[in-house]
C-alpha cells in the first residue's frame, strides 16, 4: 500500500526525527512511503491567527502538492485537523463546488499516524520495544479536533517493556494554542506549569504525545526549569528526576528493526 | 480599518494570574462545578438528543426571530402585559426608569439580571433618584465590594467565604459573623426580608419568553426571584430579544439542560413561569422590555449568530482552562469566558473587545459542554479573521512576520532558504543548543520557555540527500 | 426641534428592531419554522412503584423529608408534621380540602387566604407554615409543580412562610420533565396559570459554588405522598 507522508513545516525543521520514525514505522508495516516534493506549510499558523486569505493560498498550494496522492499520513493531529476541518470551512466560504469536492476528497484520505495505524490498518502492536516509564498527554486537536480516541494509548500499551502511567487531568489543555503562546504568554505559561506539575506527579521518565507543537512548548518549560532529559532516554549523569520528551512515532519506531 | 488589537486581555491577564487567592478560589469553585455537571449530564441517556433539539429550537428561533417576537408581543399583550422595545442601552434604561418612576417607586428590588448590568441600569436608575436594591446574594456581595461581576451565573465566584464574611461584617453591621456559608446566607435573608415585603416595583431579567403563550420564565435558586416576581405591584422584565422560544413545549428541553449545565443539579430550587397578569396573584402590572443593543448586529453574521443561542448556563466558563486561571474581570466584559469572547466583539463591533477572540487556545472543551451546541472554537477563528476581513489584525510586527512567512510558504525555494536562515539565526543565539531570549514577537515564548536550536538537517533536506531511504 | 427632525426621532424602536432583524436574516433560509428533532425521552417508562420510589429519593436528595401514607392516614400525617415542626399558625389556600385539616390540634390557628380577604405580606410572613397541594410532581428531578389550582392558592402563599408542607397524590407524579410540561400546557393556555417549580428548599450556590440551603423562600420543605388508588 502506498502512503504519502505529509511533512508538517515545524516537524520538518525542528523534529526531523519524528518524521524519520514515522517512515520507519509505516515501512515496517509494509507500506511504501512517498514524500511529495516541495512541501511547505498547510496554513494552520495563518488560519488560526486570523490571516485567512494567506491560509487560503497555502491551502490551494497544499491541494496541488497532494493532488496525485492516495492516502496521506502525518504525525501531527493539529495539521491533520487543519486539512480535515478548516480546509472544508475555507472552501465553503468561497462557494466553489469543485474546490469543495477536492477538499472533501483529500480530507477523506488524510490521517494522523495513530488513527491510521489503529483505525485504518487495524494494528496496535507495531513491534516496538521501549523499556521506560511513559506518560501520555492527549492533545486537544487529537481528542476534540479529529477524535483519535484511545488509539495512541492502544499503541503504547502494545509496546514491549513500556510502563504506561496515567497523566492526572490529562484532558486539560497544555496552554500552547499556537500563537496564543506568544500573544498571551502569561496565561500560556500558567497552563503549562500546571501540566508540567502533573507530569512530574506521574514519576514517569518519558512524556509523549501525538503533536510536537504541544511538546515543543512543554519541553521548553521543562528545559527552563532544568529537568528536561537530553540525549538518549535515561542516559547521562543525574538522569533521575529528568523527563525525556519523545513523540509517539519515535516510541513506536524504537526497538528491533527500528 | 483599525489596525492592531488593543492591549485588552493580554494586558489584564498577568495581574489576575499573579493573584494567588483568586486562583485558589476559581480553581476550587470550577473544579467542584465541573464534576457536578459531568455527573448530572452523564446520567442522562438522552443528553445528546436534548442538545440537538436545543440547538435546533434556538436556530429556528433566530432564523424567524421577527415573527416570533411579534407573536410574543401579541401573546403577552393578550395576557394583560405590556411590551416595550428598546433599540439600545439608553432606550432600555429610559423605559425602565420611566416605568419605575410612574409607579411612584423610590426604590426597586432587582432579581439578578446580567442584561441589566449590560445596559448599566443601576447607574441610570440612581441618576433618576431611584435606588436599585440587588436581592441576589452574589449581586449583593458585588455591590458591597464595589466591584463588577466576574461570572454571569455566579457573579461573586472570585470571592471565598472569608472575603464574603468580611464584606457582610462591614456592610450589614454584623461584626460577629462567621464565615460559615449557612450563617452568611441567613444574614442575607434577614437583611432583605423587609425589602421584599415592602417592595412596590421589581426589575427582573428572564431566561426565556415563549412566543406561543406569552409565558416568561426565570430560573433561580434563592427565592429572591419568587419574591420579586410575585410580591410587588409592578414587574418590569428586561430581556434580550434572542431569548424568545417558539413554543411552550420547547421549555421541556431547556428546563432539563439549563439546571444540569449551570449548577450541576437535576433541577434548580425555583423556576417561575408567568403569563401576563393574573388577577389576585402577583403583580397587577407587567412590562416586558425587549432589548436589541447589538443583537441584531450579531444576527447579521451567518457564522457568528450562533452565539445568540446561548442560554447563559456558564458551563463553558467553568470548563475553560483560561477562565479558570484568569477569572472574569480580565475580560472587561459583561459576559466573560468563551461565550463572552464570541458575543462581546459581535455585540459591540470592532474596537473594544478585539483581543477576546485571541484569549483562547482553541482547546474545544467549551464546545463539548455547551448545551445548545454553539461551535465556540469555530466562531473564535471566524472572528479572528473577520476583524480584518482575513488579512490579519495583529500588531505591526505580527503582520509583517505573517506576510514574510506567507511568501516563504508559497515557494519551496524560499522555504528551504527560510529554514536555513532560521537554523543559522537560532544557532548564533543558542547556548548549549537552546535559545533563552527571543526578541520582539517571540519574546513571549522565552518569558518562561527555552527554544531548541534547529537540527543540522531538516527532514526534507535529509530525504532528498538520501534519495529517499530512511 | 425642527419638524423634519422630530419625525425622524419618532421612528418607533419596534419597527427599527424588526427591520434590522429582517435585514440581518435576508438571504438566510427563513422559509418558516423548521421541524425540531425531538429524539429525547418524552415519556416515562418506570413501573409505578419504582417511579414513586425515585420521586421520594430525589426529593430527599434536596434534604426535604417525605412521608408516605394511605388516603385515610393523610389528616394524621399532616397533623403530625405540623406538630413536630411546632407550627402554631398555618396559612392555607381558600380551596384547601377541609379534611386535610381534620386532625389538627384546636390550638393551631389556620389562616385561610382570601377568606374573607387576601392575607397581607405581613400576615403571610407571620404564619410559620403553609400547607398546600400541587398540580403535579416530577420524579426524575424531585420537583413539585404548582399552578395555582386546587389547594395551592396564589404564589405568595407558598413563598413567605418558612415551612412548606406539600401534599402530593401518587397519581400526580410523572416521571419526566416533558410529561410535566405537556400536562401544564392546558392550564397555561386556558387560564394563564402562573407556574412554580419547586425542587427542595431555597438554596444558593454563590458561596464557593457549593449549595447552601436556606435563603429567601421556605427554608424547610416537607412532602406527604398520599396513595390515592
Amino acid at each position: 500500500m502506498r502512503v504519502a507522508l505529509f511533512v508538517p513545516c515545524f516537524n520538518d525543521a525542528c523534529f526531523p526525527g519524528t518524521l524519520k520514525a514515522t517512515v520507519r514505522v509505516l515501512e515496517r508495516l509494509g507500506m511504501e512511503v512517498d514524500v511529495p516534493r516541495g512541501q511547505t506549510c498547510c496554513g494552520q499558523i495563518h488560519f488560526n491567527t486570523g490571516y485567512r486569505r494567506e491560509a487560503y493560498r497555502l491551502m490551494e498550494r497544499f491541494l496541488k502538492v497532494f493532488a496525485g496522492c492516495g492516502t496521506v499520513v502525518a504525525p501531527s493531529a493539529s495539521c491533520v485537523a487543519m486539512v480535515r476541518e478548516q480546509y472544508a470551512e475555507m472552501a465553503a466560504g468561497v462557494g466553489d463546488p469543485r474546490l469543495e469536492e477536492e477538499v472533501r476528497g483529500l480530507a477523506a484520505r488524510t490521517f494522523e499516524l495513530s488513527e491510521f495505524l489503529v483505525g485504518e490498518l487495524g494494528v496496535e502492536d507495531v513491534g516496538a520495544h521501549f523499556p521506560h516509564r511513559v506518560t501520555f498527554h492527549p492533545t486537544c486537536h487529537s481528542i476534540r479536533g479529529i477524535h483519535v480516541g484511545d488509539a495512541p494509548l492502544r499503541l503504547l500499551r502494545a509496546v514491549r517493556g513500556l510502563e504506561l502511567v496515567e497523566l492526572p487531568h490529562a484532558l486539560e489543555c497544555c496552554g500552547f494554542g499556537g500563537t496564543f503562546a506568544v500573544k498571551n504568554p502569561h496565561t500560556s505559561l500558567a497552563m503549562m506549569e500546571d501540566k508540567l506539575r502533573h507530569v512530574r506527579e506521574t514519576g514517569a521518565g518519558v512524556l509523549t504525545a501525538v503533536d510536537n507543537s504541544c511538546l515543543l512548548h512543554l519541553m521548553g518549560g521543562m528545559r527552563r526549569e532544568g529537568w528536561l532529559g537530553e540525549g538518549e532516554v535515561g542516559s547521562g549523569p543525574g538522569s533521575a528526576g529528568k523527563v525525556w520528551v519523545v513523540h509517539l512515532a519515535e516510541i513506536l519506531a524504537s526497538g528491533e528493526g527500528g | 480599518m483599525r489596525r492592531g488589537t488593543r492591549p485588552g486581555f493580554p494586558a489584564a491577564a498577568p495581574a489576575a494570574l499573579a493573584d494567588q487567592q483568586l486562583r485558589r478560589n476559581l480553581g476550587k469553585a470550577t473544579t467542584t462545578i465541573r464534576a457536578k455537571r459531568a455527573a448530572v449530564s452523564g446520567e442522562m441517556p438522552d443528553w445528546e438528543t436534548l442538545r440537538e433539539a436545543a440547538r435546533a429550537i434556538k436556530a429556528d428561533a433566530l432564523s424567524n426571530l421577527h415573527q416570533y417576537l411579534e407573536r410574543l408581543e401579541e401573546s403577552v399583550t393578550r395576557a394583560g402585559g405590556a411590551v416595550h422595545w428598546a433599540g439600545d442601552a439608553v432606550e432600555a434604561n429610559r423605559i425602565v426608569a420611566e416605568l419605575a418612576a410612574a409607579a411612584g417607586a423610590g426604590e426597586v428590588v432587582k432579581v439578578k439580571s446580567i442584561t441589566t448590568d449590560e445596559v448599566g441600569l443601576n447607574r441610570a436608575l440612581e441618576a433618576r433618584g431611584i435606588v436599585p436594591v440587588e436581592t441576589d446574594l452574589a449581586e449583593l456581595i458585588i455591590q458591597m465590594a464595589g466591584e463588577s461581576s466576574s461570572h454571569f451565573l455566579v457573579p461573586a465566584i472570585h470571592k471565598n467565604r472569608t472575603q464574603i464574611r468580611d464584606l457582610f461584617r462591614e456592610h450589614l453591621g454584623r461584626p460577629g459573623l462567621s464565615d460559615d456559608p449557612a450563617e452568611l446566607a441567613e444574614a442575607a435573608r434577614l437583611h432583605l426580608r423587609q425589602k421584599f415585603l415592602r417592595a412596590q416595583v421589581a426589575v427582573s431579567g428572564a431566561n426565556f419568553a415563549v412566543a406561543e403563550t406569552g409565558t416568561v420564565g426565570v430560573v433561580e435558586s434563592e427565592g429572591n426571584g419568587r419574591m420579586c416576581l410575585t410580591l410587588p405591584r409592578v414587574l418590569i422584565t428586561l430581556m434580550g430579544i434572542e431569548k424568545v422560544l417558539p413554543r411552550f413545549q420547547d421549555l421541556e428541553v431547556f428546563l432539563q439542560l439549563l439546571p444540569r449545565s449551570a449548577t450541576g443539579e437535576r433541577m434548580n430550587p425555583y423556576t417561575s413561569l408567568w403569563t401576563g397578569v393574573t388577577p389576585g396573584d402577583g403583580p397587577r402590572e407587567f412590562h416586558l422590555v425587549l432589548l436589541d443593543n447589538g443583537r441584531t448586529r450579531v444576527l447579521a453574521d451567518p457564522v457568528g449568530r450562533q452565539a445568540l443561542q446561548c442560554i447563559r448556563c456558564s458551563a463553558c466558563l467553568n470548563i475553560c482552562p483560561v477562565y479558570e486561571r484568569v477569572g472574569g474581570h480580565a475580560y472587561h466584559a459583561a459576559y466573560p469566558g468563551p461565550i463572552g469572547s464570541i458575543l462581546m466583539p459581535q455585540l459591540l463591533g470592532p474596537g473594544v473587545h478585539d483581543s477576546l477572540p485571541f484569549a483562547s487556545t482553541l482547546c474545544g472543551a467549551c464546545a463539548d459542554v455547551c448545551p445548545v451546541k454553539i461551535e465556540i472554537p469555530r466562531v473564535l477563528l471566524h472572528l479572528r479573521a473577520r476583524a480584518s476581513d482575513g488579512t490579519g489584525a495583529g500588531s505591526f510586527q505580527e503582520r509583517w512576520l505573517m506576510r514574510i512567512l506567507g511568501w516563504v510558504f508559497r515557494s519551496p525555494f524560499l522555504y528551504r532558504l527560510g529554514v536555513r536562515t532560521a537554523r543559522g539565526l537560532l544557532a548564533r543565539f543558542a547556548r548549549d543548543g537552546w535559545v533563552h531570549t527571543l526578541p520582539g514577537y517571540g519574546a513571549g515564548w522565552t518569558l518562561g520557555r527555552d527554544l531548541p536550536a534547529l537540527p543540522r538537517e531538516s527532514f526534507q533536506e535529509w530525504w532528498e540527500g538520501r534519495g529517499g531511504i530512511p | 426641534m425642527v419638524g423634519r427632525e422630530r419625525r425622524h426621532t419618532v421612528t418607533f424602536p419596534r419597527e427599527r428592531i424588526l427591520e434590522r432583524i429582517r435585514r440581518s436574516l435576508a438571504g438566510a433560509h427563513g422559509d418558516g419554522p423548521a421541524p425540531i428533532p425531538r429524539a429525547y425521552r418524552r415519556n416515562g417508562t418506570l413501573p409505578r412503584d419504582q417511579l414513586l420510589t425515585r420521586f421520594v429519593e430525589r426529593v430527599e436528595d434536596y434534604h426535604a423529608k417525605v412521608t408516605r401514607v394511605r388516603a385515610h392516614g393523610l389528616p394524621g400525617a399532616v397533623a403530625a408534621a405540623l406538630s413536630s415542626r411546632g407550627v402554631r399558625r398555618l396559612a392555607v389556600a381558600p380551596d384547601l380540602p377541609a379534611d386535610w385539616l381534620a386532625g389538627l390540634a384546636p390550638s393551631l390557628e389556620v389562616l385561610r387566604d382570601g377568606v374573607p380577604q387576601l392575607l397581607s405580606p405581613g400576615q403571610l410572613s407571620s404564619a410559620s407554615g403553609v400547607l398546600s397541594g400541587c398540580a403535579l410532581a416530577i420524579a426524575e428531578t424531585g420537583t413539585l409543580v404548582l399552578d395555582g389550582g386546587e389547594g395551592q392558592g396564589r404564589r405568595a402563599l407558598t413563598l413567605l412562610p418558612d415551612y412548606h408542607l406539600c401534599v402530593v397524590s401518587t397519581s400526580q407524579v410523572v416521571e419526566m420533565v416533558p410529561e410535566a410540561i405537556s400536562a401544564l400546557a392546558a392550564a397555561v393556555r386556558d387560564r394563564r396559570a402562573p407556574i412554580t417549580f419547586i425542587s427542595g428548599p431555597s438554596a444558593t450556590s454563590d458561596i464557593e459554588l457549593s449549595r447552601v440551603e436556606g435563603v429567601h423562600g421556605p427554608r424547610t420543605l416537607e412532602v406527604i405522598l398520599v396513595e390515592d388508588s
